[in-house]
Order: structure tokens, then sequence, then C-alpha cells
């Protein structure tokens, strides 16, 4: 199976480690990656604070770049809920402007291909193990996109419970968003700290060493808030753990 | 909407205070934890909430649609059943008629029954300034009103006090009111509701008039009802021998039978119980029993503009449940008065940049108060989808584009502040459709990685203030995956 490696801007340019991990994985597993190199952003930084019109030609780029693959791959939540939930709602409204049905047909036909990691995993090649090995002791925050967008439900904490050597601790109010929210945390930044540093403390409090989540933006909030409050823990990608073996550990 | 309001700060700085309160903080984290766990409860107990959730929606859709009609039969049923009904375009003239209303039967004070619409309509303002009484007799009101303070929360005004302060309330200013709180009054919460009661008793026996709003209109009957937990709003309801309602136009409900999917979602997802204690139902004016007066007073104040708007009219759904406060990580963390509306919180973020404009600096405000984290949507009892109308009207604020104001169409300007952030915006879209673009910032970001500072200066500073900044790494993916051939050469997959 060929698929195409939708890194996401944020992890292209700050987190190659993710998308290293997302390959090593997935040629682990006997699917062959693509990384089209002409693929940039989805939009939804565009999108969500309110320049809809702007992620228009972006969404569009998207369609042209990966519309020809089988199946498209993306290491995080809410860059996949941009695509499945929100790219169908931009077409709508486009139509409800009179401007025609011509972005719902650009975009609808990856609209349906589209997988986050997690589940692409889970539902795709269905499998749990993926052969990993990580003797840590982690705690897992579902990130909002993924968990009421995307619906990831427990597809990543089943992933992670067959990771050989990993200890998961339960993450007191898991499901209570860290802060982040993409240009909230600058906007708002005040409300996006104190959730911010309830979510690190509620992590600190379960003993464990690492953070793992299936979204690098939530983990650049919730990892630099760990570094001022000195907790001593790490924000780790959920992609990095399963890449992970004994051969080749990860840290 | 009530000039109580206007002149509010911007939702970030108001809510910066609030932020740095610890006893605000402790307060509404410990309520909202509380009622959000028992919500949560209530509801797993419904084997079919999802197939009630989804009916409340198409009712409420239905009826929004139809409420030309729906309206000209409420008005039909209420004016036969012996009520009187009033048509009210905005705050003032609702104002106006209830004063005349209340000025006419030569009474002075008037005895209210908790509601929301009131409180949007600044009345009990407006009826001061008239020279009339009017006192708050849901027990949380009173908390307000004695503290000369501003309700906080939909359905729990005083949320943001804790017991001591309640108490110090109490013993301050209930004899400014009527009855003094009895002496040597503690905060044990049995002590605090006695002293309400007795308080509130010498009202309820002597006035003359009643005001509430309600939750529901049934249009085929002319019936309306308010839900309660107190009894208090019964003997309001009951008791006086005149009775004004003030009722927005979206409270409708077509029949009898709609009222059986409310009076299951209301009471579970607002104070976490099977059936609330308290469900007053009443139909015009009946002989010797309950007021021999009634007024219903209609009120639109934006609703019918609001209602013009393909994405934004699902907030008329709006039970006011206050589900999605209680649920929502921002309202726990800014309280209730940071959003500078009688409508807080998620459901208020919507609510009031659509019956209020945008123009102001607090309204313009309102849709980015969200991490856009989705909660509230999901306990939303008419699938209001939130999230999706607060990036509806951002886009508001920054593009401006046709609005309906008071009935006419007209084209708002992009509000001002977002210049500098449209021009980011228009700029990252531009590099965004070039991938050569993208990636030469990308190398100069990774190139000058060790000239970058810990902090930011400037708006960076919203970030660096609390958080790290991210290292940056010393080539992005798409250098590594061309150098390495997509890590396949040499040692086969990355890393």
């Amino acid at each position: 199976m060929r698929v195409a490696l939708f890194l996401t801007c944020v992890n292209d340019t700050l987190y190659p480690d993710t998308g290293r991990a997302v390959v090593k994985l997935l040629t682990r597993l006997g699917v062959e990656v693509d990384f089209p190199m002409a693929q940039t952003c989805c939009g939804q930084a565009h999108y969500n604070t309110g320049y809809r019109h702007e992620a228009e030609p972006l969404a569009r780029h998207f369609s042209d770049v990966f519309g020809e693959y089988e199946a498209i791959v993306t290491p995080s939540g809410s860059c996949g809920a941009m695509v499945r939930e929100l790219y169908p709602r931009m077409g709508e409204r486009a139509r409800a402007e009179g401007r025609g049905n011509s972005l719902a047909t650009t975009l609808a036909p990856v609209v349906p291909k589209t997988y986050e990691l997690t589940e692409f995993l889970v539902d795709v090649l269905g499998v749990t193990d993926v052969g990993a090995y990580y003797p840590h002791k982690v705690t897992y925050h579902p990130t909002c996109h993924g968990l009421r967008g995307l619906g990831l439900g427990d597809r990543p904490r089943r992933l992670l419970q067959a990771v050989k050597g990993l200890e998961l601790a339960e993450l007191p109010g898991a499901e209570e968003c860290c802060g982040f929210g993409g240009t909230f945390a600058l906007k708002n930044s005040d409300v996006s700290a104190a959730m911010g540093a309830d979510k690190v403390r509620n992590a600190a409090s379960t003993g464990a060493e690492v953070l793992c989540a299936a979204d690098n933006s939530c983990l650049m909030h919730i990892g630099g808030t760990m570094a001022r409050l000195s907790t001593g823990m790490r924000p780790v990608h959920i992609a990095e753990i399963l890449a992970s073996t004994e051969e080749e550990p990860a840290v | 909407m009530s000039g109580t309001y206007l002149g509010m700060p911007a939702f970030p700085k108001a809510a910066h205070e609030a932020v740095h309160d610890a006893t605000l903080r402790g307060n509404l984290r410990h309520a909202t934890h509380t009622i959000r766990a028992k919500r949560a409860k209530a509801v797993a107990e419904v084997s079919d909430w999802d197939a009630l959730r989804e009916a409340g929606k198409r009712i409420k859709d239905h009826t929004l649609r139809h409420l030309d009609r729906y309206l000209v039969q409420l008005e039909a049923s209420v004016t036969a059943a012996g009520g009187t009904v009033h048509w009210a375009a905005d705050a003032d003239e609702a104002n106006r008629i209830v004063a005349d209303l209340v000025r006419a039967t030569g009474e002075s004070e008037v005895v209210k029954v908790k509601s929301m619409t009131t409180q949007e309509i600044g009345l009990n303002e407006a009826l001061e300034a008239e020279g009339i009484r009017a006192y708050e007799t849901d027990l949380a009101e009173l908390i307000v009103q004695l503290g000369r303070d501003r309700p906080s929360h939909i359905l729990v005004p005083a949320i943001h006090r804790n017991r001591g302060e309640i108490r110090d309330i109490f013993r301050k200013e209930m004899s400014e009111w009527g009855r003094p709180a009895p002496e040597g009054l503690t905060d044990t919460p049995a002590e605090l509701a006695e002293a309400a009661r007795l308080h509130l008793r010498e009202k309820f026996l002597r006035a003359k008039v009643g005001i509430s709003g309600a939750n529901f209109m049934v249009a085929e009957t002319g019936t309306l009802v308010v839900v309660e937990s107190e009894g208090n709003g019964r003997m309001c309801l009951t008791l006086p021998e005149t009775l004004i309602s003030v009722v927005g136009i979206e409270k409708i409900l077509p029949t009898w039978q709609d009222l059986e999917v409310f009076l299951q979602t209301l009471p579970r997802s607002s104070t976490a119980e099977r059936m609330n204690p308290y469900t007053t139902m009443w139909t015009g004016t009946t002989d010797g029993d309950g007021p021999s007066t009634f007024h219903l007073v209609l009120l639109d104040n934006g609703r019918t503009d609001t209602l013009a708007d393909e994405v934004g009219r699902q907030a008329l759904r709006c039970i006011r449940c206050s589900a999605c406060l209680n649920v929502c990580p921002v309202y726990e963390r800014a309280g209730g008065h940071a959003y500078g509306s009688v409508y807080p919180g998620p459901i208020g973020a919507i609510l009031s940049p659509q019956l209020r404009g945008v123009t102001s600096e607090i309204d313009a405000s309102l849709p980015y108060a969200s991490s856009l984290c989705g909660a509230c949507y999901e306990v939303c009892p008419v699938a209001i989808d939130i999230p999706e109308v607060l990036v509806h009207l951002r886009e508001r604020v920054v593009e401006g584009g046709q609005v309906t104001s008071n009935g006419n169409k007209v084209v708002l300007k992009p509000a001002k502040g977002h210049a500098a952030e449209r021009a980011a915006m228009r700029a990252a879209r531009w590099a965004f459709s070039r991938p050569g673009a993208l990636r030469a910032g990308q190398r100069l970001v990774s190139r000058s990685r060790r000239l970058h500072p810990r902090s930011l200066p400037g708006p960076g500073k919203a970030w660096s203030g609390t958080r790290d900044l991210p290292a940056v790494p010393k080539e992005p993916f798409r250098d590594w995956w061309q150098r390495t051939n997509g890590g396949m050469d040499g040692k086969g997959a990355a890393k």
C-alpha cells in the first residue's frame, strides 16, 4: 500500500522527528510512504481565525497535491479534522455564497481518504500492536479535535497499551482542553496559560515522565508550559513512541 | 440589550483579572466541576439521549422556520384564554410596556421570577427609573441584587460567590431591602436558605404584581411554562393579582406534546436533575385561581436579525440550560463577568455578538473567547454547533460583510484592530501557496536558530511570557527527506 504523508506545516518546520517517526513506523508495517514535496498547509489557522476566504486557495492546493493518492496520513488530529470536517463545510459555504460547486467538487476527493495516524493504524491497517518498545511511564492527553472532531476514541490508548515496556498512567481531567487553541493562545494568553498550567499540574500528578498526544501544536503549548514550570516532564508525539523499538529506542 | 454592560473592556482584558483572582478561580472550579460530573451522570441514565437531542434540535428549527405563523397562533391562543399580548421590538419598548402596565395597577413594587430576558433588557434598572422597585426572589438572583452585583452564570447567577461571601452580603444588606438577616447568621446552607426564606416570604405575601419570563410558550394552547427548583417562582406566578411575562419570541413550541422532549433534556442538562422540583404552567387567566390579569410581552431585541443569518440562527435554539458554561474551560477560568453580557460562556459568546452586533469592543472580542475545544457542542441538548458559529462570527469581525440589522440588510466593515493580523494571514497564504517560498522561510528559521531568543518581544510576549518556545531543528523535515531519499539512503528507514 502506498500512502501520502501529510506532515503539516508545523511538524515539517518544527518537529521533523515526528515526521521521521511516522516514516519509520509505517515502513516497518509494510506501507510505502511518499512525501509530496509540494505540500504546505491545510489552512486551519486561517479558517479558525476567521479568514475562511484565505484558507480556500490552501485547501485547493491541498487537494491538488494529495488528490491522486490512495490514502493520506497525518500525525495531527486538528489538521486531520480540518480536512475531514471543515473542507466539506467550506464547500457548502461557497455554494451558499452563490459561488457554485467548484470548491466542494475540488475538495470532495481528499475528504474520505484523509486519516489521522492512529485511525490509519487501527482502522485501515488493523493493528494495535505495532511492535514498539518504550520503557517509560507515559500519560496520554487526548487533544480536542482528535477526540471530539475526528472521534478517535480509544484508538491511541489501545496502541499505547500494546507498547512493550510502556506503563500508561491515567491523566486526571484528560478530556479538558490544554488551552492551546491556535491563535487563542495569543489572543487570550492569560486564559490559555491558566488552562495549560492546570493540564501540566494534572499530568505531573500522575508521576509519568512523558506526556503523549497525537498533535504537536498542543504539545508545543503543553511542553512550553512544562519547561517554564520546571516539572521535569517532557512532551512526546505518539508517533515517536510507536516508532521506537528495542533495536532503535527513542528517548 | 441592557446598557449595564456598555463600556465593558474586551474579553482578554476582563479575563486577565479573573484568572489571577484565586478565590474566584476556586469558587468556579469547584462549582463547574461538581455540576459537570452530575450532568454527565444524569444524561448517561437516558438510553435515548441522542434521539431526544436530535428531536429538540428539529422541533426548534421547525418552529424558527415558521415563527411568523406560530407567533400569530400564540397571540390568538393567549388572547382567547384571557391574556393580553404586547409586542416589543427592542429593550426600550419592552421596558416601557412593563412600566406602564405596573403603573396602571397603582403599585410601586413587584416580585420577580428569575428571568434571563428581563436581565437582558435591564428591566430592574428601567423600573427603578420609574420609581418602581423590583425584588428578585430567586435565591441566587437575590444574592446578586443584595450584593449590588451582576449575574455571572445563566442558571446560577451567584456562582462566583462562596458561602462566606453570601453570609456577609445577607448580614450587611438584607435590612436595606426588608426583613434583616437573623442574628448570628452562619454560612451553613440551611441557615442561609432560611434567612432568604424569611426575607422573601413577606414580599410574596404583600406583592400585587409579579414579573416573569418563561422557558416555553405553547402556540396551540397559549400555555406558558416556568421550570425552577426553589418554588419561589411558583409564589410569584400564583399569589399576585397581576402577572406580566416578558418572553423572547424564540421560546415558542408548536404543541403541548413538544414539551415531552424539553422537560426531559432541560433539567438533566442544567441542574442534573431527572425532573426539576417545580414546573408551573398557566394558560391565560382562571377565575379564583392565580392572577386575574395576565400580560405577555413578546420580545424581539435582535432575534429576527439573528434568524436571518443562516449559520448563526442555530443560537436561537438555546433553552438556557447552562450545560455549555459548566463544561467550558474558558468560562471556568475567566468567570461570567468577563463576557460583558447577561449571557456568559460559550452560548453568550455567540448570542451577544448577534443580538447586539459586533461593533463594540467587548462584542467583537467574544467570538475569540474560545479555544474551539468543542466541549460545549458535545453537551448542548439542542445540538448548537457553538464552535461553528464562533468561527462564523470571527469571519464577520475580520471580514465584515452583509448582516441584518433592525430588519435591513447592511454591509458591515471589517472591525478595527485586525489590520496586522489580516496582513500576516495574507502573507502566510501567499507563502503556503508556493512550496518554494515556504521552504526558504523554513531554512531561514532553521539556519538562524542559534540566534533565536528564549523570549519574544512585543506581541510575542503573549506566548513566551508563560511558555518556552520550541527548539528549532537544524533542518526541516522536507530537507531531510530530500537529502536522504526519504530515509532510504544508507541505512534504510529513518533514524
